[in-house]
């Protein structure tokens, strides 16, 4: 799935990816291809990219929003 | 005579000099102009992706009235956040900011409380001898520019609405339009207005934890995402009205040159044909 991820200041990360874990405000939770359309917010911690099922990325978060559509997830942060 | 030549000489000296300094300001505000302008056209995803997220969640009807960012109350203490520079010589840019913020008090707010919160010193300079509440606590928030103090900044603004300190807040700046013409703006910051969205979205998302709580958190970020953009209009405002004035400024030492120059030829001439005179006079006399 198409993954974006914004901050004020600059574009943090853009591309295909398999999946993300993100810190939700009531629990981690993991978003994959297909996932049904969500809008949730973040928490402080940290968002985990799965670049591919095995292969990942960290980046830590103060808070931010998560929105998933069909095709596309896009995560809002303030760092 | 040669006494005047001097004087001119030394005035076009001068004027030469302080035309070099104005052409290098223009430069250097070109540069930071840029700047300031890719900075503006960083922001704009983050803006956008906010703003379409937050339309997301509107789209499908809500009760409002129980977010307390859109709380409508009687006018009785305002709240003004004011973005001027630091520093001076950018033409009419600080003043016509602090006008704009008198005209407006005068014309909607001449019975309300007013309290000023000043980022950048020249705005805190032009309402020292007024008997608002000034608090300075931002005033050098161009010294290390960051959106963490945006960030702090704007939750203590949300604070003082929500326990009702403010019944409005607004920020004046100088939006930035092109390099040259900036427009003085009050903008409302609180309480929100909140467009309802234009479509229906057709994608039923889930809001998780629930909407109400979503906006709650949502607003917060779309205002410190507002004041930022405010200020980084007004920094690249602050560079073009600089860049325009000095622009300005060297025209005129162009000028002022110009005529500098002709009266030193004359005055030049002047001396040149007074000795003539006097040679050929004196010679005259000689002769006998």
């Amino acid at each position: 799935m198409e993954l974006e991820i914004i901050s004020p200041e600059q574009k943090l990360f853009s591309g295909n990816v398999y999946g993300i874990q993100v810190p939700g405000i009531s629990g981690s939770f993991e978003v994959l291809n297909n996932h049904a359309p969500l809008i949730s917010t973040l928490s402080n911690g940290s968002i985990k990219i799965l670049i591919t099922e095995k292969q990942f990325e960290n980046l830590p978060i103060q808070k931010g929003v998560i929105e998933v559509q069909p095709h596309k997830t896009v995560v809002l942060v303030e760092q | 005579m040669p006494g005047q030549l001097k004087e001119v000489r030394s005035r076009i000296k001068s004027t030469q000099s302080t035309q070099q300094i104005t052409k290098a300001m223009k430069m250097v505000s070109a540069a930071k102009l840029r700047k300031a302008q890719d900075n503006i056209i960083k922001i704009r995803p983050y803006s956008k992706n906010l703003f379409e997220v937050c339309q997301h969640v509107l789209a499908n009807e809500t009760d409002l009235s129980q977010v307390p960012f859109l709380q409508q109350r009687d006018t009785k203490h305002v709240l003004f956040i004011l973005i001027t520079s630091d520093r001076g010589l950018c033409g009419g840019y600080n003043s016509n900011i602090i006008k704009l913020a008198k005209h407006t008090i005068q014309e909607k707010y001449a019975n309300a409380q007013i309290t000023f919160w000043h980022l950048g010193k020249k705005g805190f300079e032009g309402f020292a001898k007024f008997q608002y509440q000034q608090n300075t606590d931002f005033k050098d928030i161009f010294i290390n520019y960051n959106y963490t103090q945006v960030s702090k900044l704007a939750q203590k603004a949300i604070e003082g609405f929500l326990n009702k300190t403010f019944d409005i807040v607004d920020v004046i700046y100088s939006e930035f339009k092109n390099a040259a013409s900036q427009m003085p703006t009050v903008e409302r910051f609180l309480p929100i207005t909140l467009q309802p969205a234009t479509t229906k979205m057709k994608t039923d998302f889930i809001f998780e934890p629930d909407k109400l709580s979503l906006l709650n958190a949502l607003i917060p970020a779309i205002l410190t995402n507002k004041i930022h953009k405010a200020i980084l209009d007004a920094q690249a405002s602050e560079h073009g009205a600089r860049m325009t004035a000095m622009d300005k400024a060297s025209d005129n030492a162009n000028e002022l040159l110009k005529n500098l120059k002709v009266s030193y030829n004359r005055a030049r001439q002047a001396a040149i044909t007074t000795e003539l005179t006097e040679i050929v006079s004196g010679a005259a006399a000689l002769k006998g």
